[in-house]
C-alpha cells in the first residue's frame, strides 16, 4: 500500500481512477508525501484512513501530480500538513484557492455539545423532569382557569360564541366516533357475559351474568371505555391540531387579530368533550347491555324479554347516574388535556407528536385516577 | 483497489465531459387545466450564475423540481450533465451527488442539529466514511456557509432565518456538487444580510467552482452576482441573456421588471458602486 516507496520516477498513470499517494525520501533525508489522482469526495475511499497512519514526520506535500481536486481533497491536504507542520509543494491555482478556503474554515468549532458526566446527568434529568411536572400541573390549572374565565366571557357577550365550531366539535367528537365505540362495547358486553358465565356456572348461579353485565356497564366500564377510546381518537386530534397549528403561527394571527384562540379553539372542543362524553357513555352502556343480551339468550338459553326484565329488577336507577355523572367530567379532563398539551408545542415537528402522545397518556391516566375518587366516594354515599 | 468505478465516481466524470450543466428540451407541465410550461426550452453552462425570474405562478420552482426530480414533467427532455435524469434507466440516482439545493426555507431537518444536517447526504452517498472525517467536513462546510463555529451543535429551531438559510446552504455544498440549486436565497432576508449573502454566493461560486441555477425576485441578486438572467414568462423561457442584452429586447413584461421603480432603483445602487470602486 501506499506506505512503501514504490516508484522510484513517480511517473503514474494519468488516468489513474482513484487518488493515492506514495512516501519519497527526500535529499535531506526527509519524508515527503507525493499525491496523485483525482483528489475528489467520490475518489478518495480509504485514502483518509491511510494518510492519517503515516508514521514520522512529513516535511513536504506534493500535489504536482493531482488531477483535480475538491475541498474534501483540499480539506485531506490541509490536514496533513496541518497535523505535521509540512509545506504544500507543487499545487494548481485550483488547489490552494481550495486549500486557502477550507483552511480559514478550521475555526476549532465542536459538533456535539458536551455531555456531563453520567450520575451529574442522570440527577439533572430527574431534576428536570420533576420541575416539567410542577410546572404542567400549574400549567393545567391556569390553563383551566383561563378557559373558565373565557367561558364566562362568552356568557356575557352571547354573540362571540362560535356555535358552528361546536356543532362541527360536536360531530367530530361525537356522531364519527358512533361506530367505532358502538363495536367496542358490543363486543366488551359480550366478553364479560362469556368470562361471567363460565365462572358464575361453578356455583350454579349462571342467572347472576346479567346483574354482572348490567351493573357492570352502567357502573363502570361503558363510560371508562369509552373515554379511553375518546382520549384516542379525539384527545390525539386535539393535541395535534392545536400543535400543528401553533407551529404554522395560525394561533399567533389569531390573537393579533383580536380572536381568542381560548374561546375560538378550546372552548369548543372543552364543550364537545363535556356533551358528547355523556350521550357516547349511555349509547356505549347499552350496545355493551345488547352484547352480553345477546350472549346470555345464544349461550344460556335467556330469552331477551326476560334478560330486560331481570335488567330492571336488579340493576338500581342510581347505577345509571353513577356512571353519566362521571361522563362529563371525562370528557372536559379528555378535551382540556389535548388542548393544553397542543399549546404547548414550540420548536419542531418532532414536538407535536412528543406533545401527542403526552395528552392521550395524560388523559387516560387522569381519567383512571378520578374513576378511582368517584367509585370511592359513591360507595361512601351508599350507592354501592 | 478495484479498477470498478463507483457510480459517483462515474457522474464525477460525467460532469467533467459534458458541455452543459443543464439542458431542457420541450419542457411541459400541466396542472389539472393548467398549463404551467409549454416547449420550454433553456441551456444553463458550466461555471455561470444563472438568474431565474418570471412573474408569480409563472412556474420558477416547478421548473427546478422538473430538473431534480421532485415533479414528473408530461413531456420534454431533461439533461444534467448529460445525463437524461428523467429517463429512469440513465439516471441511477448517482448524478444526485453532483447537485445540492438550497430549499426557501431551507427545508433543514428539524429533528437534527445543523452540522447532522450537513452529514446527511455525506451518510446517504459515502458510507464508508471515516467518522471522523465525516465531522471535519461537517465543520469546514460550516464554517465556508458563513456560520459561527459554535451554530454547529444547534438545532435550526434556536437559528434566526438568516442563519438558517446559511446552513440550509452547507447541506447544499455538503458532497461538493458542481451545480447549486437556489430557491429564493435572499427572500425574507434583511438587506444587509441578503446582499451578504450574495456574496457569499459569488465567492463560492468562485471558489468552488460552482455552476448556480439561481431562482429569485431580488433585482439586486441579479446585478450584483448573475452571469446570465432567464425569463420565465407565457409559459416559456422567452429570453436569456445578460442584463444589458435583456433590456435590449422590447417584451413589455421585461421592460416593466428591469424598469419598474425597484429595476431603476437597483440599476442607480450598482452604478454607485461602480463609481465607487
Amino acid at each position: 500500500m501506499g506506505l512503501v516507496v514504490n516508484h522510484a520516477f513517480p511517473q503514474h498513470d494519468p488516468m489513474v481512477t482513484e487518488a493515492d499517494f506514495s512516501i519519497d525520501t527526500r535529499d535531506d533525508g526527509q519524508q515527503m508525501v507525493r499525491l496523485y489522482g483525482p483528489l475528489n469526495i467520490a475518489d478518495i475511499g480509504d485514502l483518509p484512513q491511510r494518510l492519517n497512519a503515516i508514521n514520522g514526520a512529513v516535511a513536504e506535500i506534493d500535489l504536482s501530480e493531482v488531477q483535480n481536486i475538491d475541498t474534501v481533497g483540499a480539506w485531506l491536504c490541509y490536514r496533513l500538513a496541518r497535523d505535521h507542520d509540512a509545506r504544500i509543494t507543487g499545487e494548481s491555482a485550483d488547489a490552494a484557492r481550495l486549500i486557502e478556503a477550507v483552511g480559514n474554515a478550521d475555526n476549532g468549532g465542536r459538533i456535539r455539545e458536551k455531555r456531563p458526566i453520567p450520575p451529574i446527568y442522570a440527577m439533572k434529568l430527574t431534576g428536570e423532569a420533576v420541575v416539567v411536572a410542577l410546572t404542567s400541573f400549574v400549567g393545567m390549572i391556569s390553563f383551566f382557569g383561563a378557559l373558565v374565565r373565557s367561558f364566562f366571557s362568552v356568557l356575557i357577550h352571547p354573540s362571540r360564541f362560535r356555535i358552528k365550531s361546536v356543532v362541527r366539535q360536536f360531530e367530530l367528537v361525537g356522531v364519527s366516533a358512533l361506530a367505532i365505540v358502538g363495536l367496542m362495547s358490543f363486543l366488551i358486553g359480550i366478553v364479560i357475559a362469556q368470562q361471567g358465565s363460565v365462572q358464575l356456572r361453578q356455583f350454579g348461579a349462571e342467572v347472576y351474568t346479567i346483574n354482572l353485565v348490567g351493573r357492570l356497564t352502567l357502573r363502570e366500564l361503558g363510560v371508562l371505555m369509552t373515554a379511553i377510546m375518546v382520549a384516542g381518537r379525539s384527545g390525539s386530534a386535539f393535541a395535534a391540531q392545536l400543535g400543528t397549528m401553533k407551529l404554522t403561527e395560525e394561533i399567533d394571527a389569531m390573537r393579533t387579530i383580536g380572536v381568542s384562540p381560548m374561546e375560538a379553539l378550546v372552548l369548543p372542543r372543552v364543550l364537545a368533550g363535556i356533551f358528547m362524553m355523556p350521550l357516547l357513555g349511555f349509547y356505549a352502556c347499552i350496545l355493551a347491555m345488547i352484547g352480553g343480551g345477546l350472549l346470555c339468550w345464544v349461550g344460556l338459553g335467556i330469552p331477551p324479554a326476560t334478560f330486560v326484565q331481570r335488567v330492571q329488577e336488579v340493576v338500581p336507577l342510581y347505577d345509571v347516574w353513577v356512571g353519566l355523572v362521571k361522563a362529563p367530567v371525562f370528557g372536559a379532563i379528555i378535551a382540556l388535556s389535548g388542548c393544553y398539551q397542543g399549546m404547548q408545542v414550540k420548536g419542531n415537528a418532532e414536538e407535536v407528536g412528543l406533545r401527542t402522545t403526552a395528552a392521550v397518556v395524560q388523559a387516560i391516566f387522569m381519567v383512571i385516577v378520578i374513576d378511582a375518587f368517584f367509585a370511592v366516594f359513591f360507595t361512601w354515599i351508599g350507592w354501592a | 483497489m478495484s479498477d470498478e468505478q463507483s457510480p459517483m465516481q462515474e457522474a464525477k466524470q460525467l460532469v467533467e465531459q459534458s458541455d452543459y450543466a443543464i439542458s431542457i428540451r420541450g419542457l411541459r407541465n400541466v396542472f389539472g387545466e393548467q398549463v404551467i410550461h409549454d416547449d420550454l426550452d433553456l441551456d444553463v453552462r458550466k461555471g455561470e450564475i444563472l438568474g431565474v425570474v418570471g412573474g408569480s405562478g409563472t412556474g420558477k420552482s416547478v421548473m427546478m423540481r422538473s430538473i431534480i426530480g421532485l415533479q414528473k414533467p408530461d413531456a420534454g427532455d431533461i439533461e444534467v450533465f448529460g445525463t437524461h435524469v428523467l429517463d429512469e434507466q440513465d439516471a441511477d440516482g448517482s448524478i444526485r451527488s453532483r447537485w445540492g439545493i438550497l430549499f426557501q426555507g431551507g427545508a433543514l431537518f428539524s429533528t437534527l442539529t445543523v452540522a447532522e444536517n450537513v452529514q446527511v447526504p455525506l451518510k446517504e452517498f459515502y458510507p464508508d466514511m471515516d467518522p471522523q472525517l465525516r465531522d471535519e467536513i461537517a465543520l469546514y462546510k460550516i464554517a465556508l456557509s458563513g456560520l459561527p463555529p459554535e451554530a454547529a451543535a444547534k438545532y435550526p429551531s434556536e437559528l434566526s432565518g438568516g442563519m438558517r438559510k446559511r446552513a440550509g446552504l452547507a447541506r447544499a455544498l455538503s458532497l461538493d456538487p458542481d451545480l447549486l440549486f437556489l430557491d429564493e436565497p435572499t427572500a425574507g432576508l434583511d438587506p444587509i444580510g441578503a446582499a451578504a449573502f450574495d456574496e457569499l454566493t459569488q465567492k463560492l461560486q468562485q471558489t468552488l467552482g460552482l455552476t448556480v441555477f439561481l431562482i429569485t425576485h431580488d433585482l439586486d441578486t441579479l446585478y450584483e452576482i448573475c452571469d446570465r438572467v432567464a425569463v420565465l414568462a407565457d409559459r416559456k423561457v422567452i429570453a436569456v441573456g445578460t442584463i444589458e442584452e435583456l433590456l435590449a429586447t422590447d417584451h413589455p413584461w421585461i421592460q416593466e421588471y428591469f424598469n419598474g421603480p425597484r429595476g431603476r432603483a437597483a440599476i442607480a445602487s450598482q452604478k454607485r458602486k461602480e463609481h465607487k470602486a
